[in-house]
């Protein structure tokens, strides 16, 4: 339990779903253009995710930036540990590493 | 609000000494950049971490002034 009560939400979000991601719109209809580059990504892969929508709680958009230390939306947690934002995403998707990280850690994926 | 492409790179450089910096406006709206950023700094480090170096030199403007900085961080002789 920290102090704050967006944080304790944000930590449960992250121990309840393998992949999560915090995201502006929702995964059907993102509302950036950063936020859809990372679901297309996962949508490719055929990754089972958590969509957060950080603009329709703002305690959530806030603290989701101390929680992780990084400043921007999207961002993405596969077990518990944080990946990265969207190019980070992008560049691993390109490189096979996302994939990797994907097996590694035993998240279904389209084979 | 939008920042001046000469602007991030000083607050980069200021943050890490050593970094080479190139910066694209890549809408040429003075508010979408691409930045590279190559530092001995990076050496050893995840993606994030280096990332985060950024973010710290750029000292909480990213998100708020800084709207879009697509970044790519290196450390010297990585591809």
């Amino acid at each position: 339990m920290s102090d704050n009560p967006a944080i304790d939400r944000i930590q449960e979000e992250i121990d309840a779903n393998s992949v999560v991601l915090f995201m502006k719109g929702s995964p059907m209809m993102p509302q950036c253009g950063f936020s859809a580059a990372v679901v297309q990504a996962l949508t490719m892969m055929e990754v089972k995710f958590k969509g957060v929508d950080v603009l329709a709680d703002d305690e959530i958009r806030q603290s989701i930036k101390e929680f992780s230390s990084w400043p921007t939306i999207p961002q993405l947690y596969v077990k518990g540990e944080f990946v990265g934002g969207c190019d980070i995403v992008r560049e691993m998707h390109e490189s096979g590493e996302l994939k990797k990280l994907f097996d590694d850690k035993g998240v279904e994926q389209a084979s | 609000m939008a920042m001046q492409a000469a602007e991030i790179e000083k607050l980069i450089k200021e943050g890490i000494p050593d970094a080479e910096v190139i910066i694209n406006d890549l809408a040429g709206d003075g508010d979408h950049y691409a930045a590279q950023v190559v530092s001995a700094e990076f050496a050893g480090k995840s993606r994030v971490q280096q990332h985060q170096l950024v973010y710290q030199a750029l000292q909480g403007r990213m998100g708020n002034e800084l709207h879009a900085l697509q970044l790519q961080t290196n450390a010297p002789g990585e591809a």
